[in-house]
């Protein structure tokens, strides 16, 4: 079981979250090209190690989350919302 | 057998009688025994039968590395099989038999399999079945699927009831600073230092009894180290198994509450399943003993040197009379010495030649000796010895018992389920634990460590170093090295056979010999994956704790290679077996998942509704009139909606408030459609793609006010539609002010449908202007009031393509709301219909739902190409048109009838041209029902190329699932009123 520390909630099973995916991703604008998102949403790096991905506190607060996680050990670095404000907010409370 | 229950030995309650069956027969043990001890002192030798032999066995070993002792335990539906009886406490009126025997495991008539024993050697049955020319080109599998029921029986062990589990299961969950595997020396005295240093401690033990193996000592008394452990504050939980470690030091334990119990509390759960969270992990879970394979090692009678003294000093049995031990280490001579002393006759065979032991000379000790061949079948009559420089047959021994010690492996399990591998160390010949990054320590014998003062020591530093790793201390510590006897072990795996085949055995409860292993090397089966998969060494419930070493060591033997280099199959787990319903706890039956129901739920059962579920929803299906059918019912009360008029609970629908000032600009991103230019007071059918250009969900978005729509989705997507709002909004589009709330649970939703719902409505609502066609038009949408004052809203969308209405009210209304339309549609003849009804009345009109929108159609597959905006970007309108969604072959959607209009046909049947009838087809059939507008069967579906192509074409339904086959004609999926005369009306 990985535990997720949820900024808003606390330490949580992961079984509260869903995986999103890639949070690296810059997805195009909607007016881009076929071959921009083609890039964006088909081509994927298997990382051996950390990489920054989304979860969703689904059964939770709802907030969409950052976590940097080692793909070979499950072991957590960092948890930040993914939206901007709310990490502004989640800093000020700190 | 010559095992007996002796005086003054064990620590039984000896004037609590307990009476138990075995194999039908009534026997009698104390309080304190388990099965295995009580048929020990029984006389019982026989207990089992084995796995592809048929061989007698009897028991190996007292605790849960049992790989002979499996039998069934209860009767009927809590009849349990492949129970060790080694670890299973007696009751009051147990019972118990033996298992995988005809008629009994003293007389089984498959014993004569054990004579045929060439035959079933490792891979025979897939060598045979599959392969027998001339089925071997490409025909070799029905055969073997043919005899593989037969084979199945023939092997195996105990059966399952068959019926559903009476008991019931629970998952607990606790948290710990630090969680203690393991209660002998090691991990008590981790757990003492730990609560001593303020720790929150949990302590397990799968015992009934702490203690560890000390509990196989004359002179040990947990009672004492009980209450420090209870003063102390630690939780102390028994006859409970850690069977898993998983991620963040997350541990595993299933607790048997009842399974000692003889009437059990039917209130407790029989089993509780335990998800600990620690913030690290100690484990002492010992070690465990090894056998040796020489030939017949496996007669009735053999088991390992540290059981003998379990049964001895816990049980007070004696296990033989003229005992012979052979071993290869210094941990056996304690035992001799105790068994001797208790009145039995002891040689030691020892195979090392030099070496020094003292012992009060009470028994023989034969140095430089190792077992070659047990003589007898059923049971012991005497051992063949020989020396240790030749290993061929030099005397015969008379005895009744013999006592292996092949060496101990350390249970490095529970690491080895967080990817640590151990590594080889020679001088013990064993594997021990490495070091874990995660915070996960190893003590006792569990690391190597044979004597207890190393253990207690080793656990003392497991805690320091936990503390250390919890920042909450910077002490130094050391282990104890490893090891601990005064003399070396002298490895010792197998005694060759040199005469004809032997059954000498590496893991007894799946039969495999060392013969097998050198079969799987000769046919090249030399990887430790490979070979055990060949052999099925180590597969067994036991999981090779006892034979797994020697295996290797055989395989290594044979490649020329040391252990090392040959490799450590992984653990897994579960440690021991954790039964399904333990795993399942209360999520069984109706708990097996959540249940959702409308708030009008009572209301359409009080009316006669039955009910189906649809994703996690219960909606009513149809209204059956006295002895109406499911088809009575459905068309009839489709033919009353196109008549008349209909009421259909639509709650399951999934609602989404929208709001804030970019609302607009939001929905215009999502849906395919233009949303830019909706006026308050309307709404729009709307279609949301998703990244990749394909179809996401449809639904309907109304805009209540300038910043602010409801949004409805269909039922089985609101869930993800959800969270893909959510997940745009916050990762995306961050810029956008817009709120999401999920509204499903907070508004009833019904549909008023027919061409009669306008005349129910402007009676059911307080000012009948506001539902006629000027104030609401088609698509209209108004906030008001029904009759009594209750708020509404009410837009004119129409699924059934009738003149219809949605009519929402918070959900505390829905009985009156339900009571006041059904009231007044009565009065026109109307009906409340069900989803049959109302998968009737879309399918007629060409309506698409999940069935359609199955996550491979596009837009333009579901002919909704005018849905998809040219004059905007949105989410997937950059990809709906790549690659292959381009290609003109795509199954476009469309409507079918069967050519002759009697015949019916079925969703799922596949689509082919005439005289082409195979594989995928052309198309697929998705939805179907009987029109009561036509009058015939029709179907929804898709077709390569469309309609365009296949007009006037008579193409085939073939429907080789329920072998039909009919003659289809496609048509427009619109099958009534094309043009929508009756929605606008």
């Amino acid at each position: 079981m990985i535990r997720i520390n949820c900024p808003y909630c606390g330490e949580r099973d992961h079984s509260e979250f869903s995986y999103g995916g890639d949070a690296t991703i810059n997805y195009p604008s909607l007016d881009a090209s076929e071959k921009e998102w083609t890039e964006a949403i088909f081509f994927r790096k298997n990382i051996k190690g950390f990489q920054f991905e989304t979860w969703h506190h689904s059964n939770g607060c709802r907030m969409w989350l950052v976590v940097e996680r080692s793909t070979v050990t499950h072991e957590i670095k960092s948890v930040k919302p993914c939206h901007p404000d709310l990490q502004k907010v989640v800093e000020n409370n700190k | 057998m010559k095992t007996r229950r002796i005086d003054n030995y064990g620590k039984i309650n000896r004037d609590k009688i307990l009476s138990f069956r075995w194999d039908k027969k009534n026997y009698t043990g104390f309080e304190g025994d388990t099965l295995a001890s009580a048929l020990l002192a029984n006389k019982i030798g026989i207990v089992g039968r084995s796995f592809k032999y048929h061989r007698p066995r009897g028991i190996f070993s007292s605790g849960v590395e049992e790989s002979g002792a499996l039998v069934t335990i209860g009767s009927k539906d809590r009849r349990d099989p492949n129970v060790r009886a080694t670890t299973q406490e007696l009751y009051n009126g147990l019972e118990a038999s033996g298992q995988n025997a005809f008629p009994n495991v003293n007389f089984d008539l498959a014993g004569i399999n054990n004579y045929l024993g060439r035959f079933f050697a490792a891979g025979f049955y897939y060598k045979t079945f599959m392969g027998i020319p001339p089925l071997e080109w490409g025909k070799g599998t029905a055969i073997w699927m043919f005899f593989e029921k037969f084979i199945r029986k023939a092997a195996g062990m105990g059966s399952a009831s068959g019926l559903p589990d009476p008991d019931t299961y629970e998952h607990a969950h606790d948290f710990c600073d630090l969680i203690v595997v393991g209660s002998g020396p090691s991990g008590v005295a981790a757990a003492i230092e730990a609560a001593e240093k303020k720790l929150d401690v949990i302590l397990v033990e799968q015992d009934s009894l702490i203690g560890g193996n000390q509990l196989a000592e004359n002179d040990f008394d947990n009672s004492q180290i009980k209450n420090q452990l209870e003063n102390l504050g630690i939780k102390i939980m028994t006859r409970t198994t850690a069977f898993g470690l998983y991620d963040n030091c997350v541990v595993g334990l299933l607790e048997r509450v009842t399974d000692h119990i003889s009437a059990p509390n039917l209130n407790i759960p029989r089993q509780r399943f335990w998800t600990i969270r620690a913030k690290h992990i100690i484990v002492g879970a010992g070690a465990i003993e090894r056998h040796i394979a020489f030939n017949n090692n496996d007669i009735p009678g053999v088991m390992t040197v540290n059981a003998s003294k379990h049964y001895l000093n816990r049980y007070g049995v004696l296990t033989g009379k003229r005992i012979a031990i052979a071993t290869n280490n210094d941990s056996v001579y304690e035992t001799a010495h105790q068994l001797s002393e208790a009145g039995a006759d002891i040689t030691v065979l020892d195979s090392r030649s030099n070496f020094e032991i003292e012992t009060n000379k009470n028994f023989e000790i034969r140095k430089g000796y190792v077992p070659y061949n047990i003589n007898g079948s059923k049971k012991i009559h005497s051992l063949d010895v020989s020396k240790s420089e030749n290993m061929n047959k030099y005397e015969t021994i008379n005895c009744d018992q013999v006592l292996l010690s092949g060496g101990w492996s350390p249970a490095v399990h529970l690491l080895s389920h967080r990817g640590v591998r151990p590594k080889w160390d020679y001088s013990n010949a064993c594997f021990l634990p490495s070091d874990s990054k995660e915070n996960i320590t190893m003590v006792g014998s569990s690391r190597g460590l044979w004597n207890k003062n190393d253990c207690i020591a080793s656990g003392i530093a497991g805690t320091t170093d936990a503390l250390n790793r919890l920042g909450i201390s910077k002490t130094n510590y050391f282990f104890p090295k490893p090891g601990g006897w005064k003399n070396p072990i002298q490895p010792l795996y197998e005694v060759k056979y040199k005469k004809s085949r032997s059954k000498s055995f590496v893991d007894y409860q799946h039969d495999v010999t060392t013969d097998d292993v050198r079969l799987a090397h000769r046919e090249g089966f030399i990887s430790v994956e490979h070979l055990k998969r060949y052999t099925t060494l180590g597969m067994a419930n036991d999981q090779g704790k006892m034979g797994n070493i020697i295996g290797l060591s055989l395989m290594a033997e044979l490649l020329n290679k040391e252990i090392p280099e040959v490799g450590t199959t992984v653990f897994r787990p579960p440690y021991t077996p954790v039964p399904i319903g333990a795993l399942s706890g209360r999520n069984v039956g109706k708990h097996f998942r959540p249940l959702r129901v409308t708030p009008m739920h009572q209301w359409n059962i009080d009316h006669g509704a039955k009910m189906i579920e649809v994703g996690l929803y219960q909606r009513p299906w149809y209204y059956p009139k006295e002895n109406e059918t499911l088809s009575d019912s459905y068309i009839r009360e489709a033919s009353t909606v196109r008549k008349t008029v209909g009421i259909c609970d639509v709650t399951s629908l999934g609602k989404i408030a929208i709001q804030g000032p970019d609302s607009t600009e939001f929905l215009n991103r999502i849906y395919s459609n233009g949303f830019s230019k909706l006026q308050v007071g309307k709404a729009r059918y709307g279609i949301m793609l998703r990244d990749d250009g394909i179809v996401m969900d449809d639904g309907t978005s109304w805009r209540l006010a300038e910043n602010e729509y409801f949004m409805t989705t269909s039922t089985g997507e609101a869930a993800k539609v959800m969270s893909w709002l959510e997940e745009l909004l916050q990762t995306r589009w961050t810029d956008l002010n817009v709120n999401v709330t999920s509204v499903s649970e907070q508004w009833a939703g019904v549909s008023v449908a027919g061409p009669k719902s306008r005349e129910v409505l402007n009676n059911c609502v307080d000012d009948s202007l506001v539902v006629n066609n000027n104030n609401l038009p088609f698509m209209g949408v108004t906030s008001t009031f029904l009759k009594g004052n209750i708020p509404c809203r009410i837009a004119r969308i129409s699924f059934s393509g009738e003149l219809a209405f949605e009519v929402y009210v918070k959900s505390d209304f829905a009985n009156t709301m339900m009571d006041l339309l059904w009231a007044n549609a009565k009065k026109y003849d109307g009906c409340l219909y069900g989803l049959e009804a109302l998968g009737a009345l879309r399918v007629e009109k060409g309506h698409v739902t999940a069935a359609e929108l199955d996550g491979r159609v596009t837009i333009d597959d579901a002919g909704l190409s005018k849905m998809a905006s040219t004059k905007k970007s949105y989410i997937g309108s950059a990809m709906r048109k790549r690659g292959v969604l381009k290609n003109n072959d795509r199954e476009i959607l469309v409507g079918f009838f069967p050519s002759n209009l009697k015949e019916t046909f079925n969703a799922g049947t596949i689509v082919c041209e005439k005289n082409n009838i195979k594989g995928q087809g052309i198309g697929r059939i998705t939805s179907v029902t009987y029109s009561p507008e036509l009058g015939h069967w029709i179907g929804l579906g898709f077709v390569k190329g469309g309609l365009d192509k296949w007009k006037d074409i008579i193409l085939v339904g073939a429907d080789p699932v329920r072998n039909k086959q009919m003659n289809l004609k496609v048509v427009s999926p619109h099958m009534i009123d094309p043009k929508g005369e009756r929605m606008y009306a």
